[in-house]
């Protein structure tokens, strides 16, 4: 909406340019942060960085969040903001609970997928048919949200678990590890060695303790792709996000396409609530349980620039800061600033190269302050680890709001001409 | 007169609606809506209920004012939640740690409340006007760090302190208090509610009486006609939000300097989004938002008597959220009908029926 149209040259995702396909530059990426995390956890002497606890936690902490994000995704690729995704969480979660304690982990799925899909619904109906502002119609559902599930947890849920607050404990998923794999590579781990044993201590992390919804959810990212950006349904409904009208008139149905996304969005944000209440330290709807993690999604989405892959890069990051913190601390969380600081120095060294004096003196000025953050804190307080992500977007924010690009006609309302 | 019910019949059909969808939500559950409602409104004479309407009503009124200002100018003040969160924490500290005679101790945790506000909202401001960061995104953001900062500063190495099971900053001595009105055994009535009063005229003739408000108004109107005709848009968000995050700082006083003289981990919280429901209900204008803030309060402290005829009382809660989206529902149906009316009228006059719509 704000973007402007004119050529920059200094651009760096104009298509044109690109000539490393996406992947590669996923894989750069993910190899970058595994090598900046190794020399990290060597200079600070903090193993906990990469230790197969902390990605078995962060990986947990990253599916609500990931969920909420996809559902944020779809939605606005369909130029409909979804500000409500916290509401539909918060009834995801009750829903998974309601269903989890009586029949199981996969009726607790189902039913968190479909008390979600009414939020969405719901928001569909004001926003789409009778063209309410976006965001007035998601605080609304947020709102009502957090009013029925807590009428309907005092109604059905105090009666069992005596707690109007808290539902009767739910059945997990079975979990699966590679067994094998997992203590050889628990071998490397213990090994010390750089890099290698961080390596390995990750990939330990991620064949441990997987359940069904953690594969699900991984599988959901690359299938929203394929679904939005590689099929003819796809095209139409991100077409109803950047112009509507241009849309309509080639045929397509704009309130009908606009109504799927705003229910498939609500649809991952309960199942986003669902990966709550099934989480194994938990493992019960508990009032208050979302604590923010729809609008934590929203923050994936956007510092993944409203794209699936940079998405999953921002719930993973999010995630990890989170698991890091309830692992082991804010002193290893300081650790991450000292992480920081040296990306901060790859940066300068690669502006430099571009001779972006002004960027690369910006970067300076940063790195040096996150260094003398470092040096004169114990740790960082607990209180604010758990909102970095709301940092991290902000900064995302302040610095590249100009490079994001969100589609076109995002928040707009449209009445069928 | 068609004006005035086309401004007062939506909030009335919201308000008929929501009752009828919990009446058959009360019915599903096996309650009998009508003694539901009956106990509701038979709770009002009972003990302090009364009373604890009309301080509530007070808070919730300001809170509307100031999303009410950003939603003038079609800016989304979602941050009202953290800002007076965090004005709340920095008046109970600025109130605690400082002695000044009786008057001049208030005035001044006034000021650190209003202050510590502004500045809140001073960062999605200074965001949106110079990188062009939308305020939504934004104050979201600052309303999850503004209970982070919250937490911290009540930590007990910084400036909390233990009393009992709970953790608070120091308590603001009696000279910092505001006094209120004494009912006896109806309670006490927040001296605060004054204020709030004031506040309400002071805006209403902000918006009517200046040129401040006609530019706000104008904004709201069509951004590009007002910049056209020399409003500085900028200008007007930066200092609309330092206003509404001024506003917002004052939500936590009333409580604050007439009941609880400390901030604990007891802070109310969520008044801030009860404020943009209240602020829509009433359409941004003082007497509008004075209702919307009765009902408001009505809803919440006459649904503890749900409790004695076995309803949860959290149905309230549902009604709330159900008068808001039918409201905004209702708002722009008759929108849309009057404009429709207001087209063939305009096709009628120029001789082109059936032409127009």
């Amino acid at each position: 909406m704000i973007t402007t149209m004119e050529e920059k040259p200094h651009v760096p995702a104009a298509p044109r340019k690109r000539k490393v396909p996406g992947w590669a530059v996923a894989m750069i990426g993910v190899a970058g942060a595994i090598a900046l995390l190794s020399i990290t956890s060597m200079q600070t002497g903090f193993p906990q960085l990469t230790s197969s606890g902390t990605t078995q936690t962060a990986v947990r902490l990253m599916l609500p969040i990931l969920l909420a994000g996809l559902g944020g995704l779809w939605a606005e690729r369909a130029g409909v903001v979804n500000i409500g995704l916290e509401g539909m969480m918060i009834m995801g979660t009750w829903g998974a609970a309601w269903a989890g304690y009586q029949w199981g982990p996969w009726a607790a799925l189902v039913a968190a997928v479909v008390f979600g899909s009414l939020g969405g619904l719901l928001h569909a109906i004001a926003t789409v048919t009778f063209g309410v502002n976006h965001i007035v119609s998601g605080v609304a559902i947020n709102l009502l949200g957090a009013g029925l599930t807590k009428y309907l947890s005092t109604l059905l849920f105090q009666p069992l678990s005596n707690n109007p607050r808290q539902s009767p404990p739910v059945q997990p998923f079975d979990t699966y590890s590679a067994a094998g794999l997992a203590d050889w590579l628990g071998e490397l781990e213990a090994g010390q060695r750089l890099f290698i044993s961080d390596v390995a201590g990750i990939l330990r992390g991620l064949v441990t303790g997987v359940s069904p919804l953690m594969l699900l959810t991984i599988l959901l990212v690359p299938l929203s792709y394929y679904l939005l950006w590689r099929t003819r349904f796809g095209l139409r409904l991100r077409s109803v996000g950047e112009n509507p009208h241009a849309a309509d008139s080639l045929g397509v149905k704009v309130y009908f396409h606009k109504y799927v996304a705003v229910i498939v969005s609500g649809g991952l944000a309960g199942l986003g609530g669902a990966a709550l209440v099934l989480n194994p330290g938990q493992l019960s709807y508990l009032e208050g349980q979302t604590g923010g993690r729809g609008f934590i999604g929203l923050a994936a989405m956007i510092f993944g620039n409203w794209r699936p892959g940079g998405l999953l890069g921002g719930a993973a990051l999010f995630g990890y800061a989170d698991g890091l913190q309830l692992r082991s601390g804010g002193e290893t969380v300081l650790a991450l600033v000292y992480g920081v600081v040296l990306l901060l120095g790859v940066i300068v060294v690669w502006q430099l190269i571009r001779r972006k004096w002004f960027s690369a003196a910006a970067a300076i000025v940063v790195a040096v302050l996150l260094y003398l953050l470092y040096i004169s804190l114990d740790e960082i307080p607990g209180e604010f680890v758990s909102y970095a992500p709301h940092m991290v977007t902000l900064a995302v924010l302040a610095v590249a709001s100009q490079r994001l690009r969100m589609p076109a006609a995002d928040g707009l309302v449209y009445r069928r001409g | 007169m068609g004006h005035l019910r086309g401004k007062l019949l939506p909030p009335a059909l919201a308000i008929v609606f929501s009752m009828l969808l919990c009446g058959v939500a009360l019915v599903i559950s096996g309650a009998n809506p009508l003694n539901a409602f009956g106990a509701m409104v038979s709770q009002v004479g009972k003990g302090t209920t009364l009373v604890d309407i009309i301080n509530s009503t007070g808070i919730y009124y300001i809170a509307a004012l100031a999303v009410a200002i950003g939603f003038q100018m079609n800016l989304f003040n979602i941050g009202v939640e953290g800002q007076y969160r965090v004005a709340a924490v920095i008046a109970a500290v600025v109130g605690g740690s400082i002695a000044l005679p009786p008057g001049i101790h208030t005035l001044v945790i006034i000021i650190a409340a209003a202050l510590a506000g502004a500045a809140w909202a001073a960062i999605p401001a200074i965001l949106k006007v110079t990188r062009g960061v939308n305020e939504v995104i934004s104050t979201i953001m600052m309303n999850g760090l503004a209970i982070g900062l919250s937490a911290y500063l009540i930590r007990r190495d910084v400036f909390g302190e233990l009393r009992g099971n709970n953790i608070r900053t120091a308590e603001i001595p009696e000279s910092g208090w505001m006094p209120g009105i004494s009912f006896g055994g109806g309670g006490t009535m927040f001296g605060f509610i004054f204020v709030a009063i004031a506040l309400g005229v002071g805006y209403w003739i902000m918006m009517n009486r200046t040129r401040f408000g006609f530019e706000l108004r104008a904004s709201g109107e069509s951004s590009t006609a007002a910049s056209a005709g020399g409003v500085n848009a900028k200008k007007m968000v930066l200092v609309s939000m330092l206003l509404s995050g001024a506003i917002a700082g004052l939500i936590s006083l009333p409580e604050l300097l007439g009941r609880d003289h400390t901030f604990s981990l007891n802070f109310t919280a969520g008044i801030g989004f009860s404020g943009i429901a209240i602020a829509l209900l009433g359409r941004n204008h003082p007497g509008g938002i004075a209702f919307g803030a009765l009902l408001w309060a009505f809803l919440d402290k006459s649904g503890l008597a749900l409790d004695n005829v076995g309803v949860p009382r959290e149905i309230v809660t549902i009604m709330q959220g159900s008068i808001v989206l039918s409201v905004v529902v209702a708002y722009e149906v008759v929108r849309r009908v009057e404009l429709a009316a207001e087209q063939r009228r305009v096709g009628r006059e120029l001789g082109t029926v059936g032409g127009a719509a």
